[in-house]
This record gives structure tokens, C-alpha cells and sequence, in this order.
């Protein structure tokens, strides 16, 4: 499979990611090495073989609908670059 | 031998005898990391002041008969993706530079109330990603056995304090060998538990279904007392599991008479260095000669563990890493009037070149129409690689295998091509993928002088056996005194 | 030719729990921007949700009433896109393997009842919200909301007109309410609903492009929003055009539909299932558990009502209105022995005086058994119907006993015979004249004897006993 430098723009663009012109380059070809490789995963025989997405298949991981208490706007701001003291500030979404 | 030179249980035992005190230690490591840190560079932040007051307490409890247990007063490090309230986690990125976290992650809860002295927090390849400790931020860190070779990664920090005597002991992550490929590198004992094992919570998560909080060690021993100090089940953790703690020490000495040794086909790849097959068949002989029998095996679906991982790794890392933003905290890009540019600005300064790649590799696997392609296909394949070990464990108690292909290899070697670096971990990754506990410790050294590790592998929550193993070993192989020249 | 609409729901309910779905913070609405969070709904670094139990179990509540097949495995997934109220960058959801399936609800449109399918209920967690500055182009982001708990109920595509839309969206909003697993606050949001449209020739089997539309925050905005966009989709069609699949916004002062600006990029939401959420378990015992705690829900009702009170089936849909309502009524009804009277009463005077004073059932001044007492008393002819209704005033302002009322003013009715007979008396002798113009005929002269009578004892005698011995004497005379 082979990705093109569209492709890599269009991955870029969902992952919220400038790229340079150079970067585009050099991300291109590591990606489609990388790809390339990956391919062998295609020889491996998984008909009706289950995905495994979690190490652990379940657990009664449950909490109780019990309020704790919250950390306080201050503490939730304190790391933010930009807010008003009461909220965080960022330019104007467009709706 | 000085002070930073000593295990966790040696000081323990002086602290007990009364003759040491902890702030003692804590000044001895801290003058050690004056004298090599500049050279080494272990750390990213050092935590002199509060690491200073914790061993003082530490002291007063013992003056009143209080201590906490073999923890209590020993000075450790953590690895820069271990959430302190009290010092900046930066997970080695410009992103998230100045960040201080409002909570302890649980492992560091733990650490506290087993009277732990923190020293910092150790250098690592930026959110982890990386196996040589170069995408870091804050520069590299050099292995302290040769300055011109990489300490591994992504927990370098953490192997390399631990070798340069920097700290006695330090925690790390391991998702696709993180924590056993660097301590290979640096000649000290890196073990990573199983999935579930330890809790994540406060952990940075680079693949969450991967990650796994271990510890690097001068020797088994302390990787018994470490994990019987962080491991346990947690609330705030839905995937850890409520299995019961042993006392891992107890098992410590026990001998491995009469087990099964598993020894994999699949590992003898291409190449291998000829010096790391030797260091397996060093401590496969040890092992015969402990009365263990030494059997051939196979995980048929080992050779696709590499593509596997790296499709896994980055999709979840991919999603992982979307809330670095520029909004609640961390980097902003400044002066951009629209919030695309903002978070696409502050994205692309805020991560490195490794990260973005794994981010791109990520988000294209998971994107439409790939995601059958790629990331089902890999966790299937996850799935195949997973009853490889389950059919395995129904034959050995444990498998040995090298824990690296190469000794540490040189600076700059591979950082400019990514999947020359990611077959560094062939051999620690399909742990991760099965979830299953991996333990490198110290077996003999290259011609050049380098450490060697070997790798031993466990079921699931068999950590007892995997450190029985190990320290039985650790006894049989022979003693080489060599400290790295710093 | 001959459009046919295909039109289809997702409603967003968030549910009553006391704290959000992956965290403790409180869920309470109101509360100063900011203040309700914690690292894990702000989405910091490291941090992991915890998946509070009582979601679940409102969920398969829904579920079950809406007689979804609930699946013993479910799972997590992540919906992944950047969004400044999204704290992770992604949404915890559900998705290639939902809760619940295979579902339906009745619906009565123009008399006729019709099952609308629903294609699945999941769980997911809300996402924060945006403030927007009015002078300066800037928006404020409030993470209060975020991670509080949500069910997102996808109807299947068979509803085929804003009026069945409208009555479905009615259905699962009195059942939800009916459950007290969700307040049904439309203008608060804690009921929002999103549509899809779109128009197909008459008879053909499949769909054509569809529009989402957004932004209805009123059962009466969701009819008017879908009126509008069919016809919007059918001049298009007609004149030659093509529909484009977009995310249309309502705009309710416009009475239009209008295309979303911001979210214009492809949706590729990049789903995989959750790693730091196991697979979720639902043992069958559980359900059962559940199933059993339901609550009788409104249509079972309404039948009920219809059945055993042999009300008429309007009355029944506005007493079953609400569970409150109608277990009022119930009480009403059970005092009294007399349905349509106790419907009568509830569906008049004491909705019209909640609404007049803009108070809930459950701060009715007046109990239901005290007015199954009032309407007791004018069937035993204690009070007349008329002076009933100044006891009912009376029993709104001071909440007092229907009886203590009647007495407190003397409105008892004269119901005994030899009092009623000797006023009768006094007045026939009083009246000579007139008793002659009775005899000769002139019978009209009946009602001012009863006038007279009334007056006499300031209308507390009984009518009917007044009309019986007024008959008898006369006819004597």
C-alpha cells in the first residue's frame, strides 16, 4: 500500500497537525516504510480469530453514584494558558 | 563500597542496624548526581528540598520505632510520566513543559506512604515514544557505561540513574519494552509486572492497553521489594485487577529445581548479535545447572509482533494524545486568531518528530477504511501472539530469551530511521501484546564492555515465579564487579 | 411526483444520576462555570474513568421499557475529534457494540397507533460548554457539564411525518420522565434530540440523501424544523435539484434550517474500543433485578384507565400526562367511588388552578382525598354542585377539610323534612295569590314558590326535597 502525500495531508489535517514541507516529505516516506513493513501482517491466518482489544476481557469495575468532591475552578484553571478566572479562553468557535 | 552504590535491602539493613540514616543517603546520592549528572543526564527535574524533608522524616519515624518498611527512607526516582503534585510532569515533551499535576498518581501515593524519598523525575523519550531516550525535550540522556551510546528507552532516566548511582531505585513504564530494553542497556534489573498488576492511574498513557508501571533495580531483590509496594488492585483503575498481593521476597531463594524452561525458536532472528545468543545460552546453562530442564519452543506468531505493536501503539497514542490542545494546560501557540490554527500550531510545537510520526501512523490506521486493514487486523493478531504464550505457559514455568538483539547502540545511530529503531524491541514487545510479566537482569558484557540482559517471561500474575527465577539465576550467574567509569 | 419523508430521531437524554459517569463530581445544573470538575472530566494528564453503575442501570431501564434486547456484552469505544468542549479530544461512547437493541415504542398519530423501531440506546458521557463572548471573538468553555451521564436513543428510519416525529419524541419523553431517570428539561438540554431527513419517491425502497438537523430545543420546534426541511428537500427535488448531506442548524426565529459552519470536515471519527474500560458485563439476573423495580409506564396506563375507570381515552392521556397526575387522580377516584367526577375535577379545576398559580402536582395545595371528600359530599347531596366550587376555592387558599369548610360557613344543605315543610308552609300562607293562580292552572308559579323557599333559607335547602313537598302540598290544597 502506498500513501500518498494527500493522505498524509488528510491524517495531518484530522490529527491537528502543521507540517512543514519537509516534514510532509520525510513523513511520507516513513510512513509508507513503516506501511510497508506492517504489510507482513496480512500473511497472518485470522479467520474467525477475535480481536483482543483489552488485556483484561472483564471486570465489575464499577463505582457508586456517590458525589466526591471536585477540585474547584481554580485548581481546574491553574494549568490553562489562557482564561477569564472563570472559564477557559479560546478563540471564537464559529457554530 | 560508597553509599549510592547499595541495593535497597543492604540499606535497609543499615538503616535498621541504625548505622546510616536516611538523610545520609539522600545526601550521598545527591552529591553523586553533582558529580555526574552533567555527564549522564538522568534527570529532568531534581526534587532536592522536599526529598531532603522526606528523609528527615523518614529519620524521626525510625528514632520513634514508625517505619514503614523496607521503602522508608530510601531514595528513589521517577520516571517524568508519573504524575507529582509537587513537581512538573513534563513526559520529556515541550508540550507539556511546564504542567504540574493537581494529583499523586497512585504508584506515587504508594511510594509516599511507604516513606519513599523522591529525588526527580528521570529523562525519558518524549511521551515515551522512542527506545533510545533521544526524542526527549530536555536533550538526551548518555548510557553511563559509554557516554557515546544511548541508555535505551523510553525509560533511559530511570535505567541510567539507577547505573550511575544516581538514585537506588527508580520506577518506569514499559509498553513495548521500556522498561527492560534500557535496563539491558545499562546493566541493571528492569522488571514490568502484568497488565493489571500495577495501576495506571496517574501514569501518562502513551497505548493504554500496553502501559505498565515497573521498577529498574541493582538486583532482583529490590525489584521483589518494589513491586510488593506498588502492585495491587485500585479503585481508580478499571483495569487492574483484584488479584491478591503475595509476598514476593518470600518466594526469593526458593530455587527452580525441576521446572521448565522454554526457550523460543522464533527469537534466534536475523540479525542478532552473536554476543546476545551467547548471554541466553550463559544463563540457559545456569539454569540446567539449578536442575531446571531447558526446552525449545515455539511462538509461531512472533514475527508479527513488531508490525503488530506498531499499529496498536500509535492508534491508541493517537487518541491518547488529542488532549494536548493548548486549552486546559500546557503549550499554546501564540497569537492565533482561529482555534484550527491554534491547536494545529500548538500541536506542531509542541511535539517532536517521533511523536507526530506515531501520531500519523495512529491516526491513519484508525481513519475510514483502514481500520479493518490495520488495527483489527493487529489486534487480532494480538490475539494469536496472546494463546502463543497461553499454550507456551502450559508447557514451562518460564521462557527465556535476550532481552535485546544489540548492546546499546551508539548516539544518533538509528534516530533517523524509525523502523530500524522499533526492531530494537522485538523481543520485549509481544509482553506487552499478551500482558504477561517480562523481567531483563544483568548477564555478562560485549567484548567492547557493554552490559548484556537476558529476558524472562511469566503467565499472567506470576510474578512470584518470574522473581524466583530471576534471583535464582542472579545467584548462579557469575559475579562481574565492573561499575561503570564514571 | 409524490415525496414520501424518511425521517429518523436520536434523542440525548441525560440521566438524573448524582454524579457524572466517570467521575464523582456532581452532576447538579447551575452550578459556577468550572466548578464541578475534576481531573478526570478535565480530561489531565493520566487520568482513567471509573464507570458509575447507576448509569447502567437507568440505561437497561429504558431499555426494558422500550422493549430493547439488552446485549450481555457491551463495549466502550472512543469517538476521537478535536472540539474545545471535548476535554480528551475524545467522546467515551458506545458503538459497535451497544447496550441495547432492537426496540420499539407506540405511537398514536391521527388515531391510528403505529410502532416506530429503535435501532439502539447507549451510554455515552455529555461534553462541556461553550460560551460565546458578545464583543470580543472569543468563546469560554465551561467543563461543568462534561462527563455527565447520557443515553443516546437511535430510532430506526420509519418515522414519515413531523407529526409522527413529533408524537414519538412525546413517547419516549413521558416514558423517560415516567422512570425518573431524566428530567426531560428541554431548555436546559437535559432532553435534546437531533433528525435526519430525507425524501424518496412514493413506493421506492431506498432513501435519498439525508440532511441532520440540529438545534430543536421544543417538541413543537423539532415539527416545525422537520416541516420546514421537507419542504425545503422537495422544491429542491422538484426543480431538478440535489439534496447535499450536510448538519443543518434550526433557527427558531427564522422558522428555517441553515447550514453548520464550524464541524464542515469530514466526519472520520477514528472509533476503537476503549482500553481503559473493560468490555461491560450485564448478567441476566441483573436485568431481571431492574425489570422488576419499573414502573407501571403511560401507555399500560392509560389502557388501564380506560379499562377500569371507563374514562374516555382523552381524559386518559391528560391524566396519565404524568405519574404524579395520575396518581392523584387514582386517589381522587379511589375516595369517591366516582371516576368521571374525580377525572372532571383533576382535568379541570386542579390543573387550571396549578397553571394559574404556575405550581407542580406535587405542590397541590389540595390532597386528593380531601377532594374525593368534596365530591363525596355534593353526591350525597350535602352541597350543591354550585356551592361546591366555593368550598373547592376556599380548600385551594387554606388547604382545609371540605367539611369544616360547610360548616365553618353553614352551607349544609336543609335535608330535613319537617324544617323544610314548616318554611313551605309559612310561605304558602304567606302567598294566597299566588297558591290561587296555581290551582287555576298557571303552573309557571311553581319556580317562585322555589325562589321563595331559597331565599327563606339562603339556598341551603335541598332542590329536590324542596321540589317534592312543594308538590305534595300544593297538590293538596
Amino acid at each position: 500500500m502506498k500513501i500518498t502525500k494527500e493522505e498524509v495531508q488528510y491524517v495531518a489535517d484530522l490529527a491537528r497537525l502543521t507540517l512543514s514541507k519537509e516534514e510532509k516529505e520525510v513523513f511520507t516516506t516513513h510512513l509508507n516504510d513503516i506501511l510497508m513493513y506492517v504489510d507482513i501482517l496480512k500473511s497472518a491466518d485470522t479467520m474467525d480469530v477475535e480481536p483482543m482489544s483489552h488485556v483484561v476481557e472483564s471486570a465489575e469495575a464499577f463505582r457508586d453514584d456517590v458525589v466526591t468532591p471536585s477540585i474547584g475552578t481554580d485548581a481546574a484553571l491553574a494549568n490553562a494558558p489562557d482564561h477569564n478566572g472563570s472559564a477557559f479562553r479560546v478563540p471564537r468557535v464559529i457554530e | 563500597m560508597e553509599l549510592h552504590e547499595h541495593t535497597i535491602h543492604s540499606l535497609e539493613e543499615r538503616l535498621r542496624e541504625g548505622e546510616i540514616t536516611s538523610l545520609e543517603i539522600t545526601k550521598a546520592i545527591f552529591e553523586r548526581i553533582e558529580a555526574v549528572e552533567d555527564r549522564v543526564h538522568s534527570y529532568i527535574t531534581l526534587m532536592r528540598e522536599s526529598a531532603f524533608e522526606s528523609a528527615r522524616q523518614s529519620d524521626r519515624r525510625r528514632e520513634k520505632g514508625e517505619t514503614r518498611g523496607p521503602l522508608d527512607g530510601i531514595p528513589v526516582a521517577l520516571k517524568d510520566l508519573l504524575c507529582t503534585k509537587d513537581a512538573p510532569t513534563t513526559c520529556g515533551s515541550h508540550i507539556l513543559e511546564n504542567f504540574m499535576s493537581p494529583y499523586d498518581a497512585s504508584v506515587v501515593e504508594k511510594l509516599r506512604a511507604a516513606g519513599a524519598v523522591i529525588l526527580g523525575k528521570t529523562n525519558m523519550d518524549e511521551f515515551a515514544m522512542g527506545s533510545s531516550t533521544e526524542t526527549s525535550y530536555f536533550g538526551v540522556t548518555r548510557n553511563p557505561w559509554d557516554l557515546e551510546r544511548i541508555p535505551g528507552g523510553s525509560s533511559g532516566g530511570s535505567a541510567s540513574a539507577v547505573a550511575a548511582g544516581e538514585c537506588i531505585a527508580s520506577l518506569g513504564s514499559d509498553t513495548g519494552g521500556s522498561i527492560r530494553q534500557p535496563a539491558a542497556h545499562c546493566g541493571v534489573v528492569g522488571m514490568k509486572p502484568t497488565y493489571g498488576r500495577v495501576s495506571r492511574y496517574g501514569l501518562v498513557a502513551f497505548a493504554s492497553s500496553l502501559d505498565q508501571i515497573g521498577s529498574l533495580t541493582k538486583d532482583i531483590e529490590d525489584s521483589a521489594i518494589i513491586l510488593g509496594v506498588i502492585a495491587g488492585h485500585d479503585k481508580r483503575d478499571s483495569t487492574s485487577l483484584p488479584e491478591p498481593v503475595p509476598d514476593y521476597r518470600k518466594f526469593l531463594g526458593r530455587g527452580i529445581e525441576g521446572w521448565v524452561v522454554g526457550i523460543p525458536e522464533e527469537y534466534y532472528i536475523e540479525g542478532i548479535d552473536p554476543e546476545a545468543t551467547e548471554a541466553v545460552e550463559r544463563a540457559a546453562e545456569a539454569m540446567k545447572e539449578l536442575g531446571a530442564e531447558c526446552r525449545e519452543i515455539s511462538l509461531p506468531h512472533t514475527r508479527y509482533g513488531i508490525a503488530a505493536y506498531y499499529i496498536i501503539g500509535p492508534a491508541e497514542a493517537s487518541s491518547n494524545l488529542a488532549r494536548y490542545d493548548g486549552i486546559r494546560y500546557g503549550l499554546r501557540a501564540s497569537g492565533r486568531k482561529q482555534l484550527i490554527d491554534l491547536y494545529r500550531s500548538t500541536r506542531a510545537a509542541g511535539f517532536g518528530a517521533e511523536v507526530k510520526r506515531r501520531i500519523m501512523i495512529g491516526t491513519y490506521a484508525l481513519s475510514s477504511g483502514y481500520y479493518d486493514a490495520y488495527y483489527k487486523k493487529a489486534s487480532q493478531v494480538r490475539t494469536l501472539m496472546k494463546r502463543d504464550f497461553d499454550d507456551a505457559f502450559g508447557i514451562c514455568d518460564v521462557i527465556l530469551t535476550p532481552t535485546t538483539p544489540t548492546a546499546a547502540f551508539r548516539l544518533g545511530e538509528k534516530i533517523d530511521d524509525p523502523l530500524r529503531m522499533y526492531l530494537s524491541d522485538v523481543f520485549t514487545l509481544p509482553a506487552n501484546l499478551a500482558g504477561i510479566p517480562g523481567l531483563s537482569l544483568p548477564c555478562g558484557f560485549t567484548e567492547k564492555g557493554l552490559p548484556l540482559g537476558i529476558q524472562l517471561l511469566a503467565g499472567y500474575f506470576k510474578e512470584d515465579k518470574l522473581l524466583q527465577a530471576a534471583y535464582a539465576l542472579e545467584k548462579a550467574l557469575p559475579r562481574d564487579q565492573r561499575r561503570p567509569a564514571l | 411526483m409524490e415525496f414520501e419523508p424518511v425521517i429518523g430521531l436520536e434523542v440525548h437524554a441525560q440521566l438524573l444520576t448524582n454524579s457524572k459517569i466517570f467521575c464523582g463530581c456532581s452532576t447538579k445544573f447551575g452550578a459556577p462555570p468550572n466548578s464541578h470538575t475534576c481531573p478526570v472530566c478535565l480530561g489531565m494528564p493520566g487520568v482513567l474513568p471509573v464507570l458509575n453503575r447507576i448509569v447502567v442501570e437507568y440505561a437497561i431501564k429504558m431499555a426494558l421499557a422500550v422493549n430493547c434486547t439488552i446485549n450481555p456484552l457491551s463495549e466502550w469505544a472512543r469517538k476521537n475529534y478535536f472540539y474545545p468542549d471535548l476535554p480528551k479530544g475524545y467522546q467515551i461512547t458506545q458503538y459497535a457494540y451497544p447496550l441495547a437493541e432492537h426496540g420499539w415504542v407506540e405511537i398514536e398519530t391521527n388515531g391510528e397507533t403505529k410502532r416506530i423501531g429503535i435501532a439502539r440506546i447507549h451510554m455515552e458521557e455529555d461534553a462541556g460548554k461553550l460560551i460565546h463572548d458578545e464583543k470580543i471573538p472569543v468563546s469560554y468553555v465551561d467543563m461543568n457539564r462534561a462527563g455527565v451521564p447520557l443515553i443516546e436513543i437511535v430510532s430506526e428510519p420509519e418515522i414519515r411525518s413531523p407529526e409522527e416525529g413529533a408524537d414519538y419524541l412525546r413517547r419516549l419523553h413521558e416514558i423517560l420522565v415516567y422512570l425518573e431517570i431524566c428530567d426531560g428539561n428541554m431548555e436546559e438540554g437535559s432532553f435534546r434530540c437531533d433528525a435526519n431527513v430525507s425524501l424518496r419517491p412514493k413506493g421506492q425502497e431506498s432513501f435519498g440523501t439525508r440532511t441532520e438537523l440540529k438545534n430543536m430545543n421544543s417538541f413543537r420546534n423539532v415539527q416545525r424544523a422537520l416541516e420546514y426541511e421537507i419542504k425545503r428537500q422537495k422544491y429542491i427535488l422538484e426543480n431538478g435539484g440535489r439534496v447535499v448531506q450536510e448538519t443543518r442548524l434550526w433557527d427558531d426565529a427564522e422558522g428555517a434550517t441553515f447550514p453548520m459552519r464550524g464541524k464542515e470536515e469530514a466526519h472520520d471519527y477514528r472509533y476503537f474500543p476503549d482500553p481503559d474500560l473493560p468490555p461491560l458485563v450485564v448478567s441476566s439476573r441483573w436485568v431481571e433485578d431492574i425489570g422488576r423495580t419499573l414502573p407501571e409506564l403511560p401507555s399500560e396506563k392509560r389502557k388501564r384507565f380506560i379499562r377500569n375507570y371507563g374514562i374516555p381515552p382523552y381524559d386518559a392521556e391528560v391524566l396519565t400526562s404524568s405519574r404524579a397526575l395520575a396518581d392523584y387522580f387514582e386517589a381522587v377516584a379511589a375516595r369517591c367511588g366516582k371516576s368521571k367526577a374525580a377525572s372532571n375535577w383533576v382535568m379541570g379545576d386542579i390543573m387550571g388552578h396549578l397553571k394559574e398559580d404556575k405550581l407542580e402536582m406535587n405542590e397541590c395545595p389540595v390532597a386528593a382525598e380531601s377532594l374525593g371528600d368534596l365530591i363525596k359530599l355534593i353526591e350525597d347531596g350535602t352541597i350543591s354542585g354550585k356551592m361546591a366550587k366555593e368550598v373547592f376555592e376556599e380548600m385551594w387558599r387554606s388547604g382545609k377539610e371540605p367539611a369544616v369548610i360547610i360548616k365553618e360557613k353553614g352551607m349544609e344543605q336543609i335535608t330535613d323534612p319537617s324544617a323544610l315543610e314548616k318554611v313551605i308552609d309559612d310561605i304558602l300562607a304567606a302567598h294566597p295569590t299566588q297558591v290561587e293562580q296555581y290551582k287555576g292552572g298557571k303552573e309557571k308559579v311553581f319556580g317562585f314558590f322555589v325562589g321563595q323557599v331559597m331565599k327563606a333559607t339562603k339556598g341551603q335547602a335541598n332542590p329536590t326535597m324542596v321540589n317534592d313537598i312543594l308538590k305534595e302540598k300544593l297538590g293538596a290544597l
